[in-house]
């Protein structure tokens, strides 16, 4: 095999992409009873971290293990890498104990991006599900720092109740904007809810965007983003113009370890944002 | 590691009784030698510290779910084909550290195994075994990522092949375009000739590092007739290897039967153990295990390989997502003969038959395969 040394050397990684790197945890929020973002200070030369919005990271706590976790953080901040997470397994349950000054371990950024570039001139929407609305959030970021560069924006999020609604402040924020649509709903009104009730695909109809000059972003469960894009195709919206962000059980985030296929494709490298035309044949597929 | 200097292969003729001269170079040049040898009535690749070490006079009856050796009337070195274990064991470990971490009160900072990539002679690496090593080349080498482990371990590889000379009853090589002979990626080939007069190998040349260890023996070259008997040898192999699978449109045809009801037929036999996937030449899944010590104070990372049959493999919070016995089965068949194609340009299957031989069922990639398509 003579092709090994000589081959595309100029495109391989050369680091080694298993070793984790310590990053300092600059605060530890809690976003909901069962949320929290980790602010973190990235270590080496620069102090910086650069990603593209829907990238994510594998993040390590010492001895327990490593877990795939979206940035939802600001792009344009690179010395703030942030990321929103439930406390439910044994790494992230570990993880929200994690109080300032304390070491994360971290490798990447890994993974596909939300398409910011092709989504230039057109009218944008984003529809999250739940803690899918954190890794849409370095979008939101991105579109509002360009705002000259889209048409309109539309934010359609669903939660389970009130409590469980996410960025509570910056969406108040957001809403304040003229130049930003935001419809959210939840799945059961508790306290003085007031606002919409049922499931987020209810929100597209009456939506404000231009179905044939328009990209949308959707993250959340499978189901949810399933019946999303039913609804936004019934409004005109091709499969090529929307995007969804998949997940599987990840081990490695580099292609290797096997876990995350999805038929042909492995969602840590292929993914995991895929333009939905792309993965439509796999999305109804039981148990692949 | 083989460099490919000369496109044309040169023959050469090492006698039965020259084989240890070859081995004893070898380990001058200290290479870590691996041969087979016989361990638990099977053959299997160990590291040999001399020529004695070497097994020979044995043939292997392989069937489905079914390996037994016996005596080989012709006294041959390599009269068997292939055993249970692969060369990945070498060059792709199943247990192998990644880092170390020790934890200073609130920080914790990473040391990197800094063990020397170790330099493997492997001795009677079969074609469809070397197309293997090509696949996991592609797989873990040639990005995005690289796995810095395995390419250090390969580019030191030597690498010597043995066509064969028989055809085992569950190989099926020749449909896979793998063998039973090998044209490029090897340092030397051997074609071995008993005809109970003579005892001789055919020798081809695949690389500088094999053209030296020729002058270094100084063997001479091959007759024509040398060269024809080996020839016919290997013509008689693909005669007799009587498993076939047809790969015409074999990866949209499978692909086409996801939903197929023959996958609930082969989940009735299948017992999810895994066993094909660790037989497996090409099978690459890793888990990733994170531990401590138990102060707490140092941890570790192993990769370990993983097996795609346990609910576990595709567990995401909340649930597995493959959680029945024919999901799995399918994920695996279907990855070897359909999605590796879409993956890597090329089959995940090089027709070695292991997983045929050491399912414990005696499920039958390739019948299984046909049987699907046959279904529709």
């Amino acid at each position: 095999m003579a092709t090994m040394s000589d081959s595309k050397t100029n495109e391989i990684n050369l680091t080694e992409p298993m070793i984790t790197r310590p990053f300092r945890v600059n605060r530890a929020i809690k976003d909901t009873h069962d949320t929290f973002s980790l602010e973190l200070t990235p270590s080496g030369n620069s102090n910086k971290f650069d990603f593209a919005p829907g990238q994510f990271n594998m993040l390590y706590v010492f001895g327990v293990g490593e877990v795939p976790i979206s940035i939802s953080g600001d792009p344009a901040k690179q010395s703030k890498l942030v990321h929103t997470t439930r406390a439910v397994g044994n790494v992230t349950k570990a993880m929200n104990k994690l109080k300032a000054g304390d070491t994360l371990g971290v490798r990447g950024p890994f993974g596909t991006a939300w398409p910011v570039k092709e989504a230039e001139g057109e009218d944008v929407v984003l529809v999250a599900g739940g803690i899918g609305l954190a890794p849409l959030r370095p979008v939101i970021y991105h579109l509002l720092a360009n705002r000259g560069q889209y048409g309109k924006i539309a934010l359609l999020y669903g939660a389970r109740t009130p409590e469980d609604i996410l960025f509570q402040k910056t969406l108040e924020k957001w809403r304040s904007r003229f130049d930003f649509e935001m419809y959210i709903t939840v799945d059961r009104a508790t306290g003085n809810w007031k606002g919409n009730v049922g499931v987020v695909t209810q929100l597209i109809p009456r939506s404000p965007f231009d179905p044939l000059n328009c990209v949308a972003m959707i993250c959340g469960p499978e189901i949810m983003m399933r019946f999303t894009v039913l609804e936004l195709e019934k409004r005109g919206v091709t499969t090529n113009k929307i995007y969804v962000s998949m997940e599987r059980n990840m081990k490695c985030g580099i292609g290797l370890c096997g876990h995350c296929q999805l038929g042909r494709t492995f969602i840590c490298k292929d993914g995991a944002v895929y333009p939905y035309s792309q993965i439509a044949d796999l999305f109804t597929k039981r148990e692949l | 590691m083989p460099q490919e200097t000369d496109k044309k292969i040169s023959h050469y003729i090492l006698k039965a009784t020259e084989l240890k001269s070859l081995l004893d170079i070898l380990f001058q040049r200290e290479y870590h030698v691996i041969a087979p040898s016989i361990r638990d009535k099977s053959i299997e690749y160990d590291p040999i510290a001399s020529f004695d070490e070497i097994t020979r006079g044995w043939i292997d009856h392989q069937k489905p779910g079914s390996y037994r050796l016996a005596n080989d009337e012709q006294d041959r070195f390599f009269g068997y084909v292939v055993g249970f274990s692969s060369w990945k064991k070498y060059l792709y470990p199943a247990d192998k550290k990644l880092f170390e971490a020790e934890m200073d009160t609130k920080n914790f900072r990473v040391i990197e195994d800094g063990t020397a990539a170790p330099k493997y002679a492997f001795l009677g690496v079969r074609s469809c075994d070397l197309k293997a090593i090509e696949i996991l080349d592609k797989i873990l080498t040639e990005g995005p990522y690289v796995d810095l482990d395995y390419k250090r371990a390969r580019d030191n590889a030597l690498i010597i092949v043995v066509n064969c000379t028989r055809a085992g009853e569950n190989c099926f090589c020749y449909s896979m375009g793998t063998g039973p002979r090998a044209y490029s990626g090897f340092d030397l080939a051997l074609t071995e000739i008993s005809d109970g007069e003579k005892h001789y190998f055919l020798v081809d040349t695949g690389s500088r590092s094999g053209e030296e260890l020729i002058s270094e023996l100084g063997l001479s070259s091959a007759s024509e007739d040398e060269i024809k008997t080996a020839e016919k040898a290997i013509e008689q192999t693909i005669a007799n290897m009587s498993k076939i699978l047809n790969t015409d449109g074999l990866k949209e045809k499978i692909w086409a039967n996801l939903d197929s009801l023959y996958w609930d037929e082969i989940a009735e036999r299948c017992l999810n153990c895994g066993n094909c996937t660790l037989v497996c030449p090409t099978c690459f899944c890793a888990d990733i295990e994170d531990t401590t010590d138990i102060a707490g104070e140092k941890a570790n990372r192993t990769r370990k390989w993983d097996v795609c049959y346990t609910l576990n493999f595709t567990y995401v919070h909340g649930g597995s997502i493959r959680t029945s016995c024919k999901s799995r089965y399918r994920q695996w068949l279907t990855h070897k003969l359909s999605t590796w194609i879409d993956q890597f340009g090329m089959f995940g299957c090089v027709g070695c038959g292991r997983c045929i031989t050491w399912c414990p069922v005696g499920i039958d990639i390739a019948e299984e395969a046909k049987q699907l398509i046959e279904s529709s």
